[in-house]
């Protein structure tokens, strides 16, 4: 298995799927001649021509609704948000339309497309630029949303949702794109949506997250580990479907979750995970379940505000002890 | 600045601690340094010392009351911080108090505290009640998870005492519960053959929980056998008669037991073997003899251990020996003062036992119980384990033992 960044990974899955099919096409701001905004589509304009990779203007409406269009008459559009902050924009295409295309016309008509880029904070862009957009989405029927935290699991993923027949919603990360790991060769590397993947395995607490926040949680789980705790860490990667049965087998062993997001805690995903958890493992909990979320707040742009509003790792060990009842 | 007071481990092995005395009152200024508390461990009463400067502001472990080492027991900050949070604290569970802690404990700005107030939000709130067991008619607190591992082991709730937050009841209550069930229906003979009048139940103090806890380590996975010898102690009792007498002005009797540890100190330098550690994984011989004496002191015993005994003087061991048996008394024992014995001696000879057997002390490998002397005989017995000295081995060692304690100058070599 090569080694390789988060970006490649996505890079190779792009390449490999317009390879593949010729209905597949990349379209965003900035996608072809400067390799994206995040270097994601490097190469791909000069491999596949200016047809299949396709600048636009700075019209997140218009360039989305072209991407729904395309869709319903039987290409693979994959919309690239430079980041998902700019994605709000474009809003009612996607959830107007491209959510709802296959229930509205009794399944004539749908939407296979892709709409990917990076969601959640980097470091100080201010609190217009650094949300996690994950809870917009995952409200909606219709629609998808998958979280790859590893460059394997970003190229899995993502060529999953672009052979997908409904509209798949890949929220990446900034700070992971230069990150490294381990990614398996082959056209045929899929991971399939709705599959939780445990990073780690420990018995006294399940860590139940998504996205970069899995960097966190292992890291919480080392601390974790030095004072005799175990921590299981799931990774949801995919957050609509949801593994129920991923989360149910892990709780059943630990008794105990707390759940971790970048994201605010006000309808965010780890409320979806605790809803699911009392209404399917209520007899197995031996505490309640608690959240580790961003502060309710927009983003500070202050270089201390924003790393205290951030889910952060000690407040993490804080909370898995108190299920632990230590 | 807040300074929390946290119960803190006074001891390598202590669990718990008991607030014997608070030295400090609410509201009295203290500095970093300064003795709040004695707190008694599981193996002596120690000094809790404060980690930081102002006034004592709130004690939430009132004296006589036990907290789990790591719990928050005081707080200490200036005289215009706001610690109304902990106050509330007093009559909460244990989580609450960390809670509160976590609010109280919020920056200067207004901003931070709103977002610690959302913080706190995130965690789960508790009402403030006291932990123990539900009184009749008030609602079990209990985790979903206990209800049914109570519902299957047909356990009853009420009566049960919660260890959560709140007193919630969870799963570990539960286990303890069943334990104690299983305990009482496989013994022989159960609390409810007798009235209470017949028998008084005798809280666990610290000492006594580490005694069960360490004796039962010991007999259960050490494998003992043991080995008696007879000793003839005529010509050193001639020899204590005039040792006594030279320095009888200073009003100083040696005894019995200090010409025991001088011989055996000086016999395990003959025999190393039966001077060592079982370490699991190998087996420690120690190059001096560090003699556990064990002692007997009002609520339990403990061992204080005589360093280096191989080279000292009778006098010497003598003095050593009262001195910690008077600490021991007092409960004053520091930490080195009762651990890294190589072997140990019991003696209840005081007690007119003419012969018994002690249990070892691990990780040491042999102990030697000495009993009454009558007519000039001595019985020893010594308990060995025997992963460590087999039974030749053991038996070498108490013959040269039985030489030097009935021939006064093969001690002294």
């Amino acid at each position: 298995m090569a080694e390789i960044t988060y970006r490649d990974a996505l890079n190779q899955a792009l390449a490999e799927e317009m390879e593949r099919d010729d209905s597949v096409f990349l379209l965003g701001e900035e996608v072809a001649e400067y390799d994206g905004a995040y270097k994601v589509s490097k190469g791909l304009l000069e491999r596949f021509g200016d047809k299949r990779v396709v600048d636009t203007p700075i019209s997140e409406l218009g360039f989305t609704g072209l991407g729904v269009g395309a869709a319903m008459v039987g290409l693979r559009p994959v919309v690239e948000f430079m980041t998902f902050n700019f994605s709000l924009l474009a809003l009612d295409q996607v959830i107007n339309s491209a959510a709802k295309m296959g229930s509205m016309s009794g399944g004539q008509v749908t939407a296979p497309m892709v709409l990917r880029g990076p969601s959640g904070a980097a470091l100080q862009l201010g609190a217009q630029h650094s949300q996690a957009c994950e809870a917009w989405y995952l409200h909606t029927p219709g629609l998808k949303v998958v979280t790859p935290g590893t460059p394997a699991d970003a190229k899995g993923l993502l060529k999953t949702a672009i052979r997908d027949n409904d509209p798949v919603v890949v929220m990446e990360s900034e700070l992971l794109y230069n990150f490294k790991g381990e990614v398996p060769e082959g056209e045929e590397f899929l991971i399939p949506l709705g599959v939780a993947d445990l990073k780690r395995e420990g018995g006294d607490v399940s860590i139940i997250t998504h996205g970069q926040m899995i960097h966190v949680a292992i890291k919480a789980a080392k601390e974790l580990e030095k004072k005799g705790i175990e921590a299981d860490v799931l990774d949801l990667r995919s957050l609509r479907p949801l593994d129920v049965e991923a989360i149910l087998e892990s709780v059943s062993k630990t008794n105990r979750a707390v759940c971790l997001e970048e994201g605010w805690s006000y309808g965010g995903v780890g409320s979806q995970v605790t809803s699911v958890l009392m209404e399917e493992a209520f007899d197995d909990l031996d505490a309640p379940v608690l959240r580790v979320t961003q502060a309710d707040v927009p983003m500070p742009y202050n270089k201390k505000l924003e790393a205290w509003s951030k889910p952060s790792v000690g407040r993490l060990v804080e909370a898995c002890e108190k299920v632990c009842y230590v | 600045m807040l300074t929390k007071v946290h119960m803190e481990a006074l001891s390598p092995t202590m669990e718990e601690g008991q607030v014997v005395k608070w030295l400090k009152g609410e509201g009295e200024p203290v500095s970093e340094g300064d003795i709040l508390a004695e707190i008694e461990t599981d193996k002596a009463v120690m000094e809790l010392v404060a980690r930081g400067t102002g006034l004592l502001k709130v004690v939430l472990l009132a004296e006589g009351g036990t907290a789990p080492v790591g719990e928050v027991i005081a707080v200490i900050a200036e005289a215009n911080d706001d610690v109304s949070a902990f106050q509330a604290g007093k009559q909460a569970g244990r989580s609450d108090i960390t809670q509160t802690m976590e609010a109280a404990a919020s920056g200067p700005t207004e901003t931070l505290e709103t977002m610690d107030a959302e913080a706190a939000d995130q965690t789960i709130d508790d009402p403030g009640t006291d932990r123990g067991t539900a009184s009749e008619g008030e609602r079990v607190k209990a985790s979903p998870l206990a209800r049914k591992l109570a519902a299957k082991s047909g356990l009853e709730l009420r009566g049960i005492s919660g260890t959560g937050p709140a007193g919630r009841i969870v799963k570990k209550d539960i286990e303890r519960a069943l334990s104690s069930t299983q305990r009482v229906a496989s013994g022989a003979i159960t609390g409810q053959e007798f009235s209470a009048e017949e028998y008084e139940d005798i809280p666990l103090t610290q000492m006594r929980k580490t005694i069960a806890r360490r004796l039962s380590e010991s007999i259960g996975p050490v494998p003992h056998f043991f080995l008696t010898i007879s000793v003839d102690m005529s010509k050193w009792g001639e020899a204590r008669s005039k040792i006594n007498k030279m320095i009888e002005p200073e009003g100083v009797k040696i005894s019995y037991n200090d010409i025991i540890i001088k011989a055996t100190a000086a016999a395990l330098k003959l025999h190393p073997e039966c001077n060592a550690h079982w370490m699991q994984d190998s087996i420690r011989r120690f190059k001096g003899v560090h003699i556990g004496v064990a002692t007997a002191v009002e609520d339990g015993l403990i061992t204080p251990v005589i360093r280096n005994a191989q080279s000292m003087s009778l006098r010497e061991i003598h003095d050593e020996v009262r001195s910690l048996a008077d600490k021991a008394k007092a409960k004053t024992l520091k930490h080195e003062e009762y651990t890294g014995g190589t072997f140990s001696i019991s003696n209840l000879g005081m007690f007119g036992i003419k012969e018994f057997t002690a249990v070892i002390n691990p990780p040491e490998s042999a102990i030697l119980a000495v009993g009454a002397i009558e007519s000039n005989q001595l019985m020893l017995t010594m308990s060995c384990d025997h992963r460590v000295i087999d039974g030749a081995v053991g038996a070498r060692f108490l013959q040269t033992l039985k030489e030097m304690l009935e021939e006064p100058a093969t001690s002294f070599i």
